[in-house]
């Protein structure tokens, strides 16, 4: 394997890493009105998230750099081309993250039920967001001969992407309801997992008609596994979370959120932005690469530091691995 | 209307603005997670409950400006794709190197760090609980490195070789992009100065609170630190203020001529220093200044009989080099922006010698405007900061890479006037409202004042931190 293609499968995981992590995120956020029934339900839902949310999100300014040392011309037809969709997901991002915050700092509702609205749209439109541009990317779009993208917002409004983007944003929805359930006790824990249990079919549903669609369209052999081990995955989660198991589903939603991800990328390889209009135009792991030095001295820097990251993340998740209860969020209010 | 909707220009004024924005962040967070980490240590060794609420209260206060600092710098990452992408397939090989090391390590790092501190009170072991802080402070300093790094590439590129075909800058070394003389004077000059804005938020905090005679067991210590960390960090940065300029005159000698608006190449004792001008400052209508001889001579080379090149002269030198063209940047902004960098902060290492005199042997001075002076040194050391960013930036024009893009080829092509206004609007918008919120709670947090730590334990001795929680 050449050092490009190695890093079209790192810049995959690095964004396995944003969805598998920031994705809950997403769906806790999201899922407040619908599992809060008082502020302090909701401060303990976003407290499951608080000491993670940020490390999650991290993820993704680590994909977009890399993306932009190893794959210049991919990260600038991409993030030129999707312009308003990422605008969106920007301002989006920044409501959410400052909501966090912010929601707290004063007792009255008003204030609080402000920012619970952004951090609830602050989540729902990058969850969708992504979707719609993964599938896009996937799908292709019209690029010129410089591979400048020609289209508009709407050509990548089209009616394959927005089914991804109902993937992911179901996907997220489920995955973070089912975190809920197994990061909160009680009254919450059990209408988590009884949400999950409706929201689960409605995505096994909307997830296996993406995965169809675009297995029939792109397919290609690893499309294939990576797709099939991300439905059982999906099902296997769903299962789980009917039985109570609730770490096993959420793992197992993880599963398939990684495994749906690769899958992505697998139909994708070896292009990363192929031109719908033109398949002379489009953008392959070969034109759109960096130099081969450049890529060493990257490899050298990943090689290294993912696996300490990997750790000092990991330990994070298990410092904060008891659950949230609504009696340590009111002890702690005064 | 054509003008209205230019997508070089709006994409010129949403990278300033969104920059200017992204970098009041910043150094509060570079200078504050170093203070917190310095009094949470202090409490660690002594115990004394007044460092744990001195700790409390700039953590929180850190905590609140942190959050806008991470967002924000989503938003730089992303619009170079989006509004530069001509740029960004220019030196993608060459400048996207920094900015990944930058995400992998020392903003996952960071990011991770901060959250264990703030939910990590009481979880973690007192001492390892320390030490998350420490690395937050850490993490960031080294992520400025790596994005001064890559800044470094665009006033003076190195380490890069002009491929055949492709048309781009490739990455031939990277030791010497790491060691960019640039980045070596820039980093610690802008580390320093992200300390002096910190001090100047916490000369202000305390001061608002001593003025009215409230919380003097806190906010004493608060303010002598506050004002030793100023003048420590004020004279670090003029020190590698003048390392940076000599770099600057050495690699961009059109931003030096830019920033005294020097027209004719000047030597010795005509190498003057304005400080002040009256007129134009473009040479023709000259009313009235001040100056300094033999200054400028002193700041481009170290020596009282060096030359500075003009304006004029490097024109003329660049357009035999680069072809016809405009090879100066805007020179009022050049020309005033420097001036307001270095007087302001030349301004509080004063304010500070002063207050430090004023409140000698735990005097506290009465008269009002002392105090009004000292509360008014955080917005001000904030200016000195955002000026000096207009001043290196600006001052790079009309390149985007001095001598290899200029700024109007980096620009996105397809990218229509119509979608930078509607994110320009957008992040104006959004901007103005956080900025409003943002304001509004440090203002709250320091008027509360440093929060209350119950007793310690009469068994133990220990004091039981309260769990932070969103």
């Amino acid at each position: 394997m050449d050092l490009a293609t190695l890093w079209f499968w790192i810049v995959a995981f690095l964004f396995v890493g944003y969805f598998v992590l920031d994705g809950f995120d997403f769906g806790v956020g999201m899922s407040l009105p619908f599992l809060g029934r008082d502020d302090t339900d909701r401060r303990v839902l976003i407290n499951t998230i608080g000491p993670v949310w940020d490390l999650n999100e991290t993820w993704v300014i680590v994909a977009g750099a890399a993306l932009f040392a190893s794959f210049p011309e991919w990260y600038a037809t991409l993030f030129s081309g999707f312009y308003l969709a990422l605008l969106l997901i920007l301002l989006a991002l920044i409501a959410r993250g400052v909501s966090f915050e912010y929601r707290h700092k004063r007792p009255d509702s008003k204030w609080k039920a402000w920012f619970d609205g952004m951090i609830v749209v602050g989540s729902a439109v990058p969850a969708l967001l992504w979707g719609v541009a993964f599938a896009n990317i996937v799908a292709g779009v019209p690029l010129d001969a410089d591979h400048n993208f020609t289209g508009n917002l709407f050509t990548l409004l089209n009616p394959y992407a927005l089914l991804g983007g109902l993937t992911t944003l179901l996907l997220f929805f489920t995955h973070g309801v089912v975190f809920a359930s197994l990061k909160t006790d009680g009254e919450l824990r059990e209408r988590a997992r009884r949400l999950a249990t409706r929201s689960g079919l409605i995505t096994i549903v909307v997830a296996a008609s993406f995965l169809l669609w675009t297995g029939l369209a792109f397919g290609t052999l690893w499309f294939w596994i990576f797709a099939a081990v991300a439905a059982f995955a999906l099902i296997g989660g769903w299962l789980m979370n009917l039985r109570g198991s609730e770490g096993i589903a959420f793992t197992l939603l993880a599963v398939t959120v990684a495994t749906a991800v690769l899958a992505l990328f697998s139909a994708l390889f070896p292009d990363v932005m192929p031109a719908s209009n033109d398949p002379a135009n489009s953008l392959t792991i070969e034109n759109a690469s960096s130099t081969e030095y450049t890529l060493t001295v990257m490899t050298w820097v990943a090689v290294f530091t993912l696996p300490i990251v990997l750790l000092y993340q990991g330990w994070t998740y298990w410092v904060f691995r008891k659950r949230v209860t609504r009696s340590s969020i009111e002890a702690a209010a005064h | 209307m054509n003008d209205l909707l230019d997508p070089l220009l709006l994409a010129r004024w949403q990278f300033g603005l969104t920059t200017v924005y992204h970098f009041l962040f910043v150094p509060i967070t570079i200078g504050l997670a170093a203070t917190t980490a310095v009094f949470q240590t202090a409490w660690y060794r002594t115990g004394k409950t007044e460092y744990l609420r001195i700790t409390r209260f700039f953590g929180n206060i850190f905590l609140i400006n942190f959050a806008m600092g991470v967002v924000t710098g989503i938003v730089q990452e992303f619009q170079f794709g989006m509004n530069w992408s001509e740029y960004s397939r220019f030196v993608g090989d060459v400048f996207g190197a920094p900015l990944a090391m930058e995400g992998l390590l020392a903003f996952f790092f960071e990011a991770t760090m901060i959250g264990l501190w703030i939910f990590g009170w009481d979880k973690l072991p007192r001492g390892i609980h320390l030490a998350t802080i420490w690395a937050t402070a850490v993490g960031s300093i080294l992520s400025a490195y790596f994005i001064l790094a890559a800044n470094a590439f665009m006033q003076n590129p190195v380490g890069y070789e002009m491929s055949g075909e492709g048309g781009r800058a490739e990455l031939v070394d990277i030791g010497a992009l790491l060691t960019n003389r640039v980045v070596l004077a820039a980093f610690p000059h802008t580390i320093a100065a992200s300390f002096m804005v910190a001090a100047g938020l916490i000369i202000s905090a305390a001061a608002w609170h001593l003025a009215r005679n409230r919380n003097l067991e806190t906010m004493r210590p608060a303010l002598k630190y506050g004002l030793w960390l100023m003048i420590g960090s004020g004279i670090l940065t003029t020190l590698f203020g003048d390392q940076l300029s000599l770099a600057m005159v050495a690699t961009q000698p059109m931003k030096m001529a830019a920033a005294e608006a020097t027209f004719d190449t000047v030597c010795g004792a005509d190498a003057s220093f304005s400080i002040f001008t009256l007129g134009t400052p473009d040479g023709s209508s000259e009313l009235f200044s001040i100056r300094i001889p033999y200054l400028l001579s002193f700041l481009s080379t170290h020596t009282f009989d060096g030359c500075v090149e003009g304006i004029n002269d490097l024109q003329a030198q660049y357009t035999e080099q680069f072809g016809p063209g405009d090879y100066s940047p805007i020179l009022w902004v050049t020309y005033w922006a420097f001036r307001w960098m270095i007087g302001l902060g030349l301004l509080h290492v004063v304010i500070a010698v002063v207050g430090l005199w004023v409140t000698r042997k735990g005097r506290m001075p009465k008269q009002a405007w002392i105090w009004k002076v000292a509360i008014w040194s955080f917005p001000l050391s904030l200016l000195a900061m955002s000026v000096g960013w207009v001043f290196t930036e600006m001052g790079r024009q009309p390149w985007i890479v001095f001598s290899l893009m200029k700024t109007e080829s980096g620009v996105s092509p397809y990218v229509t006037g119509l979608d930078v206004l509607i994110s320009l609007v957008a992040f104006t918008l959004v901007y103005g409202i956080l900025a409003v919120v943002e304001v509004r709670l440090i203002i709250q947090a320091i008027r509360k004042g440093p929060p209350e730590v119950g007793d310690p334990d009469p068994e133990t001795g220990k004091i039981e931190p309260a769990t932070t929680v969103y």
